[in-house]
């Protein structure tokens, strides 16, 4: 790298990137990439444009509305059956793929990983789909009977055609008495996922938090908290639920991951609504808290630093017994977390780390890589806001590349000039970089691997790191020919 | 035989596009022997109910939702002989006929018409409707080109020759000139073309003016001024067509004329829709009142 400083490197690259571009692009693209630094004052943590439609021509990591609404907020919701309402497609290239996990026997009281669907036809486009719809919430029931309700995932040609399914979902809730959720999220709106989690959200509180029948008879504890935004990849929320009813709490709720519809109705019961997932879940945290009184805190359980601190934040919502209990888990899993440490640090300290993933996880796991001495040089929001770059900020340890909706040929670009030991992001940018001799990890279903949430967790995703990184393959990649002077000499 | 022509009839909801386009094919049939075939693109229908004597019985697309898919129909399920001297089979009038196809679609309000269109066109183009022995295949599509749907006949490989029926008063002449609009745009992918206005007269005054004015201003011809007759109505009434129903009169004349006018028209153009504002201008001119002040606009009428 020579005598450049990192933040020197990091600002070259960008104005290569940039030069490659027609005028028009190269200044929309330049809004959304930047370097900052922790010292940095308005740097592009706080300037950096993001939430804005994508660059005609280029590949975007991004997802949809549909996507952020069924693939996210209310897939996860296992006693539900959410019907994709359209072609088959949508429904069947999302199925069970974000490994949200959960307890039922699937099929008769749960049904996470299967997939409904309409299944369009041009028939259906032409005279309309309500009443396919209302056949299929039918069948639904009577194949299903044990579903504790029914959510309708709009896909894009019923937003064209017209169709009123909000309509077909009030009839049928009256019609059977089921929960029915209509969430017009077609794909087409907003620019990416995000409008879906907003989406999701608001059907929740319309339809869900206005439920209060099994509030009623719900008796409550002063230790009564919810996990939000948590979606039980690779069974994160469960290790988060063990480590909270460890320090004395009751989760009521997890949302939505192994969640029910129950539990999402008596969350207006807690005293605390726990914030993991900002990004897809705060819509529906500020209104508990407007409607209810609850109030809510985000909080981080990636890596030991992170967990500890976000233990005794918690803790201070409740009282001396909780805090002392508290003190004591720390304790108890510090001494175990210091041993991984010890174990993987020696093979991991100093390497740099690219980060590019979606929902919160771009700053909630920079603590953890840094708990094993490796340093995170980039970091970028699929469908980040502004808020988040903002919350990015607090967790910069080092000049940092700042990119967003950043596309295949800028991310390929950055790795290239940067050189990073690690790129951590998402399956479509995955075998681009194995393929150029580059470790990753995929960090949106933790590469098959996790949960990565908790003390316990982050043994786990030490060593998922260190083979990622230290696996003897990456001695292989070079082609003869390149290393023949090495044999040589 | 000459090669075959495809046509198609446009202009705003309401004007007597179907009316004057089954009276005026009857009438290329009737008097010239021409061998046509009917397209009607409105789910309601009714663009060959006056060659049938009734209104179609199956359309395309509801005979699809019946079978499953479009794949399952057969060409035979679709296409229906004209009744009577529009019969293939019959040839005492005539030897040219018209058969008769609706592509149909969704009730009010639901679904995709526009859709519908497309697919049973892409159908009909598939199961080779359109045979050699055809003179003039002949599109009857719903209003306005509201989206893509209803312009299909004017994309590339369809209709060639658009014929717009309108009338002498203001919405009738926004649709004119919006419909030219589509055309414009499809004109240099698919060489589509104008080739003409037809004024269906509801008989205001200065309306030849106004329509000859407009065609002038679009850059084509008003190939008819078709006069207001109540032979039309009784005709209709019928189920029958002018030239059917009383082949003497005057009215039948004057789709005869017309029939004439459309197979030798050879005046095809691209047109040059308008802008609002000359729109209005035009409409000012040959309105009803002699000037509209700019200080009238938004005004009401003096109370007496």
């Amino acid at each position: 790298m020579g005598t450049e400083t990192l933040e020197e490197l990091q600002n070259k690259a960008i104005t290569e990137i940039l030069e490659v571009y027609p005028a028009k692009a190269a200044k929309n693209r330049a809004k959304h990439l930047g370097v900052d630094t922790p010292e940095g004052v308005k740097g592009a943590c706080d300037k950096t444009k993001s939430n804005k439609q994508t660059v005609p021509g280029v590949m975007s990591q991004r997802g949809c509305a549909y996507a952020g609404s069924k693939g996210v907020v209310w897939g996860p919701v296992k006693d539900m059956i959410h019907i994709s309402h359209g072609p088959i497609g949508c429904g069947q290239y999302s199925r069970a793929g974000r490994r949200n996990y959960y307890i039922g026997t699937t099929g008769v009281d749960t049904f996470v990983t299967m997939n409904f669907s309409t299944d369009f036809t041009e028939n259906d486009i032409v005279f309309g789909g309500d009443k396919k719809l209302k056949k299929a919430l039918g069948e639904i029931d009577e194949l299903f009977p044990l579903n504790n309700g029914i959510t309708i995932q709009s896909e894009c040609p019923i937003g064209l055609i017209g169709d009123d399914i909000q309509a077909v979902a009030k009839w049928y809730k009256k019609e059977s008495d089921t929960p029915t959720i209509a969430v017009s999220c077609e794909g087409f709106r907003g620019v990416s996922q995000s409008l879906g989690h907003h989406l999701a959200n608001d059907s929740i509180r319309d339809e869900i938090m206005t439920d209060t029948t099994a509030r009623k008879e719900f008796e409550t504890t002063d230790y009564d908290v919810a996990i939000i935004g948590d979606y039980n990849i690779g069974g994160d929320a469960w290790s988060t639920r063990l480590l909270l009813e460890e320090i004395g709490l009751r989760v009521i709720a997890q949302w939505s991951g192994d969640s029910t519809y129950k539990e999402m109705a008596i969350t207006p019961k807690a005293k605390l609504n726990l914030l993991h997932c900002y990004r897809s879940m705060n819509y529906i945290s500020r209104h508990m808290e407007q409607e209810f009184g609850i109030p809510w805190m985000e909080y981080n359980f990636f890596g030991p630093s992170k967990t500890t601190e976000s233990l005794r934040k918690i803790a201070t919502f409740f009282d001396e017994k909780i805090q002392a209990k508290t003190e004591e888990v720390i304790a108890k899993y510090t001494k175990m977390t210091d041993e991984v440490i010890k174990k993987y640090k020696p093979k991991l300290e100093g390497k740099k780390v690219m980060l590019y993933v979606g929902g919160l996880r771009p700053r909630h796991v920079i603590g953890a890589y840094e708990d094993l001495g490796m340093e995170i040089v980039g970091t970028g929001y699929e469908f980040g806001h502004g808020d988040d770059y903002k919350r990015t900020k607090e967790e910069l340890k080092r000049s940092t590349l700042i990119y967003d909706d950043v596309n295949e040929y800028e991310l390929e670009k950055f790795v290239q000039a940067i050189q990073p030991d690690l790129v951590a992001a998402g399956i479509k940018e995955k075998y681009t970089f194995q393929k150029m001799g580059l470790p990753f990890r995929q960090m949106h279903s933790w590469d098959y691997s996790g949960p990565y949430h908790g003390y316990d967790a982050f043994a786990i995703f030490a060593k998922d790191m260190d083979l990622a990184i230290n696996s003897p393959v990456w001695s292989h990649t070079k082609a003869p020919w390149e290393t023949k002077e090495e044999i040589g000499a | 035989m000459s090669e075959l022509r495809q046509i198609a009839f446009y202009g705003k909801g309401g004007i007597g596009k179907s009316t004057t386009s089954q009276n005026t094919l009857a009438a290329m049939v009737h008097y010239y022997s021409q061998k046509i075939l009917i397209v009607g693109c409105d789910p309601k229908a009714d663009s060959t109910r006056l060659i049938l004597h009734e209104k179609a019985q199956s359309t395309i697309m509801q005979l699809a939702a019946e079978a499953g898919t479009v794949e399952d129909l057969e060409l035979e399920d679709v296409c229906k002989a004209g009744a009577d001297e529009f019969n293939p089979d019959n040839t005492d009038i005539t030897e040219g006929y018209i058969m008769c196809t609706e592509s149909g679609g969704p009730e009010p309000g639901v679904g995709c018409a526009g859709r519908g269109v497309i697919t049973a066109i892409n159908f009909l183009e598939e199961e080779g409707a359109y045979d050699d022995e055809l003179d003039f295949v002949s599109y009857d599509v719903l209003g306005d080109v509201v989206c893509g749907g209803f312009a299909m006949p004017i994309r590339e490989g369809k209709a060639q020759e658009i014929y717009i029926v309108m009338s002498g008063e203001m919405m009738a002449m926004y649709a004119a000139n919006n419909i030219s609009k589509g055309i414009l745009k499809y004109a240099n992918t698919g060489g589509v073309r104008l080739a003409g206005l037809i004024c269906n007269a509801r008989m205001t005054d200065l309306e030849y003016d106004l329509a000859k004015q407009l065609a002038k201003a679009l850059g084509t011809q008003m190939i008819h001024f078709v006069p207001r007759s109540n032979h039309v109505q009784r005709a209709e009434l019928r189920r029958m067509t002018v030239v059917e129903f009383s082949p003497k009169s005057e009215q039948a004349l004057e789709y005869k004329e017309l029939a004439r006018k459309i197979i030798a028209n050879d005046l095809k153009v691209i047109p040059t829709p308008l802008e609002m504002d000359r729109l209005e201008d035009l409409l000012m001119e040959f309105g009803l009142e002699d000037d509209v002040e700019e200080n009238a606009i938004g005004k009401k009428a003096e109370e007496a």
